[in-house]
């Protein structure tokens, strides 16, 4: 997918003036951020976490090791395992697997790592229909090819009104509002795709070293539809979503579902071994796992490498406050929010994304909720870190920081313009104690006011407090 | 009123002030140094201060701000404790200054030594000094904003409530998320104004729809952002306080409150 990360500032605006979008938003925190605080209570969830943490860790550390394992086990249950350096070149995989069988159509249920790849515009181009079956992907997909706004709920920029007038414009039906019946009709569309189907394409929530299995955790049954109906089944995923053990995934899947929708579990979970053995009723005839590194390589034995340990569930973004405010699109690639702050520099590149790592708050709320406790306002700031190491960021912003600390470190100079910034506060400030056009801070005042001191620096006051406490010291001490 | 503390009797306390403190709301300062009197330390406030050294490091700027952090360190190890009337600064302090000293083992160990007596100050007055009194006189409605770096750093969440109930005449009216980012977040503010904005416009509607007369904070940045605009959108009304003018009952904006 093509970054569009360098356009935030002004995708950030346009979000903000987006009346509909904002109203749209909200639901995140009513629905999202109220689920989870309550089913969160059902578990021990710290001891949860910590236990994530390390099984996590466990496979980020051997990576390479929990590979070759899960490859021989999914190979000895007649998987083809593929690796792919590059989100593209696993896109070229995927197309050369559809062209060998000779299919014409692929039903994908929802995979962030086929966003990653572009996979559907790469199907189409050789020939091939991509139908997503996911609802909320689906939607996108009629819309124009839509990129999803959030890594589990794609259309939550959307109201049900603007899904019924796109409903009735594309199926050329009269417009619903009810939303069981809205989904009826976007069945009614999917059900002979899923009956042409030659292809199932899904992503993998996490693949199973000792098992050689995909695990997929949804809600919709669409999966279902994608992977045990057509003769083909390939698992897109990335390299670093290996799970040792089945034990693992049961610790991590009571975390996934409660972070990420506040459910105590999803609709389905899925794991998925093999091809169809004889004697078995359903299961692809060919089964393949395209794991893509995509950049994931280059953060392991890093500074970064604890990004790898994230489970996609989105709690980072729906508590996010700037999320909140703006939604996915502004953020101009397949992650958006914390998560996609460090890792849309890190995959698709530094340069490209320079406003990402700056335009949070380090308000800590994302660590706070982090099923995997991934850091992400560290890592933030080591990306800031890196930023201006590299010399990324303005001039004027660095020479305001270098003057800012060349006084910082210069007492009596700091003391001193701080007293003159005082006085021209106060000046400004006037009766009302307020400023408010402040100089040099356009951006400041262009919203808010300044209140300004209403009387000399700390540092001056506290000189003369202790001068005439010193005074009276010596006068209650003198001669009577 | 007397107070009853838990401290060692004259136990020597730096007040670092913080840069924001120092210019933009001084009274803060001294409420400050009459709170922790009011606890029965020995104030101090070591001379040469400036800078924390939050805005470099927030801004990648590591080596500016492990300069600045030496110095910091320099002038706070003296003493029995630090206290800080910001949850922002005390995290950086706290949490922060370790994790800048970590390629250096001498600091490191200093640092250490420091860290764990480096405290903001409501936290230090209820958990350290264990006040159940305060000087604080004041009537009516106020709502707690809890501040970001003090909340999920440090720890301050029940400290300041605490404290402001012990004042008879206070009560406390929570809000709708309470403990949600005002949006101010440093440099934030200024490189994305417009964002920033929409976040305080919901932290002032959560406020508001309290009718609390004051909303009540602990530090300064959040104050500034909130207060600049609650004035901007023309509310003139809801005072935007520091806990520690509250408590130490230096709520006269019009003057500055110096000890004498």
């Amino acid at each position: 997918m093509q970054v569009q990360s360098m356009h935030f500032q002004a995708r950030a605006g346009e979000k903000l003036a987006d009346v509909r979008l904002q109203k749209n938003l909200r639901r995140l925190a009513e629905k999202f951020v109220t689920a989870r605080a309550a089913t969160i209570t059902e578990i021990d969830f710290e001891a949860t976490r910590d236990a994530a943490v390390e099984r996590r860790n466990r496979a980020i550390e051997n990576l390479d090791l929990w590979l070759e394992i899960f490859e021989q086990q999914a190979t000895a249950r007649g998987a083809k395992v593929l690796y792919a350096e590059s989100a593209a070149q696993a896109s070229d995989l995927v197309v050369q697997i559809a062209k060998e069988h000779q299919v014409k159509t692929v039903t994908k249920s929802k995979s962030m790592v086929s966003e990653e790849m572009a996979l559907n515009a790469a199907l189409r181009e050789a020939g091939v229909e991509p139908v997503e079956t996911d609802l909320g992907e689906y939607i996108l997909q009629i819309n124009d090819n839509e990129p999803p706004s959030h890594i589990i709920a794609p259309v939550i920029h959307k109201d049900k009104e603007e899904i019924s007038e796109l409903f009735s414009k594309v199926h050329q039906k009269p417009k619903l509002t009810d939303i069981p019946q809205l989904t009826r009709e976007a069945r009614e569309q999917l059900r002979p795709k899923f009956l042409r189907s030659d292809m199932g394409v899904t992503g993998g929530n996490f693949v199973i070293a000792e098992t050689g299995s995909v695990a997929l955790v949804t809600n919709e049954g669409n999966e279902g539809m994608c992977t045990i109906m057509p003769k083909v089944h390939v698992v897109v995923t990335g390299i670093e979503k290996v799970l040792p053990t089945l034990e693992d995934f049961a610790t991590i899947a009571r975390l996934l579902t409660r972070s990420a929708t506040g459910q105590s579990i999803s609709n389905y979970i899925s794991l998925l071994t093999g091809t169809r053995a004889s004697g078995e009723t359903d299961g692809p005839d060919h089964l393949y796992f395209v794991l893509v590194d995509g950049g994931r390589s280059s953060l392991l034995g890093g500074a970064f490498q604890e990004m790898l340990r994230c489970i996609r569930c989105g709690a980072c973004m729906n508590h996010c406050p700037v999320y909140q405010k703006i939604g996915g699109h502004a953020y101009g690639w397949v992650y958006p929010g914390p998560m996609g702050s460090v890792l849309t520099p890190a995959y698709a590149g530094i340069e490209k994304s320079l406003d990402l790592p700056q335009a949070a708050t380090l308000c800590g709320e994302c660590h706070v909720v982090c099923p995997v406790k991934i850091p992400l306002p560290d890592l933030l700031r080591k990306l800031r870190e890196k930023q201006f190491e590299r010399h990324l960021r303005p001039w004027t912003e660095r020479a305001l920081l270098g003057i800012w600390a060349f006084a910082a470190a210069r007492p009596a100079l700091y003391r001193t313009v701080y007293g003159m910034a005082s006085v021209i506060l106060r000046l400004m400030g006037g009766r009302r104690h307020l400023i408010r056009q402040l100089p040099l801070v356009k951006s400041w005042s262009a919203y808010r006011d300044m209140p300004s001191p209403r009387g000399k620096t700390f540092s001056q006051q506290y000189a003369s407090y202790l001068a005439r406490r010193s005074a009276n010291a010596v006068t209650k001490a003198g001669p009577r | 009123m007397s107070a009853v503390s838990a401290l060692k009797p004259g136990s020597r306390v730096a007040l670092f002030v913080t840069c924001l403190v120092d210019l933009m709301r001084p009274e803060i300062g001294f409420a400050a140094m009459t709170l922790l009197e009011h606890a029965g330390c020995e104030v101090v406030v070591p001379p040469d201060q400036t800078c924390c050294g939050q805005p470099a490091y927030n801004s990648g700027d590591r080596q500016a701000a492990h300069r600045l952090a030496e110095r910091v360190l320099d002038q706070l190890e003296g003493y029995d404790y630090v206290v800080i009337p910001s949850g922002s600064c005390g995290g950086m302090i706290k949490v922060h200054y370790p994790d800048l000293f970590s390629d250096d083992p001498n600091l490191k160990q200093r640092m250490g030594r420091l860290a764990p007596r480096v405290y903001e100050l409501t936290d230090f007055l209820h958990s350290v000094a264990g006040l159940q009194q305060v000087p604080g006189l004041a009537q009516g409605c106020v709502t707690y904003h809890d501040s970001c770096s003090g909340l999920r750093e440090l720890g301050v969440c029940e400290q300041p409530r605490a404290l402001l109930k012990s004042i008879p005449g206070i009560e406390i009216k929570e809000m709708k998320q309470a403990r949600a980012c005002c949006g101010f977040g440093g440099t934030f503010s200024l490189k994305y104004g417009d964002v920033s904005s929409a976040i305080v416009d919901e932290k002032i509607s959560n406020i508001q729809a309290t009718g609390a007369q004051a909303v009540v904070l602990g530090d300064l940045g959040c104050m500034l952002n909130i207060e600049g605009r609650l004035r901007r959108l023309g509310d003139d009304k809801t005072q935007v306080l520091h806990v520690a003018e509250v408590l130490a009952g230096h709520l006269d904006q019009g003057s500055s409150k110096e000890p004498r």
